[in-house]
């Protein structure tokens, strides 16, 4: 209401009536003072708001509205119609909720021991440690994924090792399949698990687990009881960027699934890349955004989405 | 509840960081259901002494005992003791009445057992009712209150407490110093308290454990700590406190020109300080003389300070040292005043000679 929070509230001018206000000194001038702090607020955001308008509302806009053209440029549902019909397409998101689910998964396991290991050594080491786990951020998507590739592949490093320490015999299928496809997703995605995870473990109070122990519970037992619920914030808010960004995931998913694991961002590039077909490619792509907005909004009645996106304060 | 409580024994216990002694060697006897303060100025090792015995803190050596039971190597979720934290560490995604039930639901008590037993200790901390709401929803104190519940709740035959007054304000604070002196009465379990504030050890404590630089500095009932100090950083820790250099030489006890009697026979020849506290010194008016329990000073007014219940005279003897004394706030002498201070035998106090901390 007013920024710097002057306090004008009825504490002391409650039993009196209204208006004798305006006979105070300079009512005026401090309303004025009060709508200048309130604009200049908003013009700090306005380069923003205007950015968000054009590059994200107003393309999507559009692509609601190509979604609903036809082939001949009438308007019809039969994009959504087709993909109602045609068992392809459930197939489609049926992989892409199997590999954005069992990425999440792999995260959570990976990224959980690996957050709390960094959340109980020091903080210089921790910090040097979390430089390592953002390293792969730094470097280009393409350059990892191919990297995977010359890694995965049937006559790559790791069969060639295996085959020669006598670990197994045929080569392994690795890539151009689900493993490879999670392999290289779980790469890209371990950061942005391993990041809220810490944070909302390094702000529990270590004196909980001391309490815990205190009253008669187990190293174990207070794990259970009262770290883990106590970084559920931070696990709530990892496994839901993690899915997300897995559901439109389209690069690494496309290299390494060579073909073999379709999801629906490939779907959309060949529906435009190949077939040209806009109006199928923006049904595909309303449909992704409204699955992903539902996430959010039923992740958000599980847990408070201000608090796990801002990183509440833990006392 | 039960009466049982437990004799605590450290002995040569020693926590050295780098080279620093957190804890270095300390000995100290608790009595059985003994209400024991540890006092000491921050860094003086108190606290850490308090984690050795809750087993957070693993010492480098030394042996704990809780009656006959070594409890050195034993992990802090094995020793049964309660404790009330400094920020009362009630865990936030918990009820109050959960958090009170933890200790017994870790006990294996059936799920009735544990409400009403958590119904009771939280009554007993004038909290019933209390048990459904959400720990955020509480003020400070019924946070300490609950904490204090959690501890009592699983009758641990000993009680380690940490500040746990330190984040309540005055008024709060003392009124709960008497609370939890009387629920220690009732209870009967051994107490061990951890404090920097040296009132709040004076008004609790059945024995004081002044602690500095993880040592010892004196172990005795509050009113041996504030009237008979063993040093100079017991007597300048606990209560104001000056200290005049005096000289010891045949038994007598000399400050400048003046001989000082004392209470108990002087001790060996040499320098000495002569500890006085402002409130025991006397400004006798004009020909009022000072008594054969008395010893009497020479000094020269310097300066008033009004302090509301009292105020603080600044004086100088004959050779400049300054010295400070408490009295009536009503209107004294004028600064330049030639006084007489008298000084009860009691009140005079030989420290050995050290510098100030």
């Amino acid at each position: 209401m007013n920024p710097l929070g002057h306090a004008r509230g009825p504490t002391q001018g409650a039993q009196r009536e209204s208006g004798a206000e305006d006979a105070l000194p300079n009512v005026q001038a401090l309303r004025r003072t009060d709508l200048f702090e309130r604009l200049g607020l908003l013009a700090l955001v306005a380069p923003a708001l205007l950015l968000i308008l054009v590059t994200m509302l107003l393309p999507v806009g559009w692509l609601f509205y190509l979604s609903l053209l036809s082939d001949q440029g009438t308007f019809s549902l039969e994009h959504y119609q087709r993909m109602w019909e045609q068992p392809s397409y459930a197939r489609t998101f049926w992989t892409t909720f199997q590999v954005s689910f069992l990425s999440t998964a792999i995260c959570i396991a990976l990224g959980y021991p690996l957050a709390y290991f960094l959340s109980e050594i020091p903080k210089r080491a921790a910090n040097l440690c979390m430089i390592a786990v953002l390293l792969p951020l730094w470097t280009s998507l393409l350059v990892r994924t191919y990297a995977w590739l010359v890694l995965l592949q049937r006559r790559g490093l790791i069969n060639n090792w295996g085959i020669e320490l006598g670990l197994w015999d045929e080569p392994l299928a690795l890539v151009h399949n689900l493993t490879g496809t999670l392999i290289g997703t779980v790469h890209v995605m371990l950061p942005f698990m391993v990041l809220p995870l810490y944070s909302a473990m390094r702000s529990i109070d270590r004196n909980y687990l001391r309490a815990a122990a205190n009253l008669g519970a187990s190293p174990l037992r207070s794990f259970w009881t009262v770290f883990v619920p106590l970084a559920m914030p931070g696990l709530l808010t990892g496994a839901l960027i993690v899915f997300i960004l897995c559901l439109g995931f389209y690069i690494t998913p496309a290299v390494l699934g060579g073909g073999k694991v379709i999801m629906v961002s490939s779907r959309i590039a060949n529906d435009i890349e190949i077939f040209f077909n806009w109006g199928a490619a923006s049904a595909l792509g309303v449909v992704l955004l409204v699955v992903t907005a539902l996430i959010i909004l039923a992740a958000a009645r599980l847990v408070r989405l201000d608090g796990v996106l801002g990183g509440r304060e833990r006392v | 509840m039960s009466n049982a409580s437990l004799p605590i024994s450290v002995s040569q216990i020693t926590k050295r960081y780098g080279k620093v002694f957190a804890l270095d060697h300390v000995d100290l006897e608790i009595r059985s259901g003994e209400f024991m303060t540890l006092l000491g100025p921050s860094g003086s090792g108190k606290t850490t002494l308090l984690t050795v015995l809750a087993g957070f803190t693993r010492p480098d050596g030394g042996s704990l005992k809780f009656g006959d039971a070594e409890m050195v190597c034993v992990p802090p979720h094995k020793r049964d003791v309660g404790m009330v934290f400094q920020n009362y560490a009630l865990f936030p995604h918990m009820s109050v009445a959960d958090n009170v039930g933890f200790p017994l639901k870790l006990r294996r008590v059936k799920p009735a057992e544990i409400a009403q037993r958590a119904e009771r200790a939280l009554e007993m901390v004038r909290l019933g009712g209390y048990g459904g709401r959400g720990v955020e929803q509480l003020s400070g104190g019924q946070r300490q209150r609950v904490a204090l519940a959690r501890a009592i709740v699983f009758e641990p035959r000993i009680m380690l407490m940490d500040e746990p007054l330190s984040a309540l304000d005055k008024q709060l604070r003392e009124h709960m110093q008497i609370e939890l002196r009387q629920l220690h009465d009732k209870l009967g379990m051994t107490t061990v308290y951890v404090t920097h504030d040296q009132r709040e050890a004076l008004t609790m404590s059945d024995r004081i454990a002044v602690i500095n630089s993880g040592r010892i500095m004196q172990l005795d009932t509050p009113r041996a700590i504030y009237e008979r100090p063993k040093n100079r950083f017991v007597a300048e820790f606990i209560g104001e406190s000056t200290f005049l250099p005096v000289t010891v030489a045949q038994g007598r006890v000399r400050l400048g020109e003046q001989t000082l009697r004392t209470a108990t026979p002087p001790p060996a020849d040499g320098q000495r300080l002569l500890m006085l506290r402002p409130e025991r010194l006397r400004m006798l008016g004009a020909g009022e003389a000072a008594g054969d329990a008395s010893n009497c000073i020479d000094a020269t007014l310097v300066a008033t300070v009004y302090q509301g219940d009292s105020s603080l005279f600044q004086v100088v003897l004959g050779d400049g040292t300054a010295l400070s004394v408490r009295g009536a706030s009503a209107a004294g002498p004028a600064p330049g005043a030639l006084l007489r201070l008298a000084v009860n035998v009691e009140d005079t106090v030989l420290l050995a000679m050290e510098p100030a901390a």
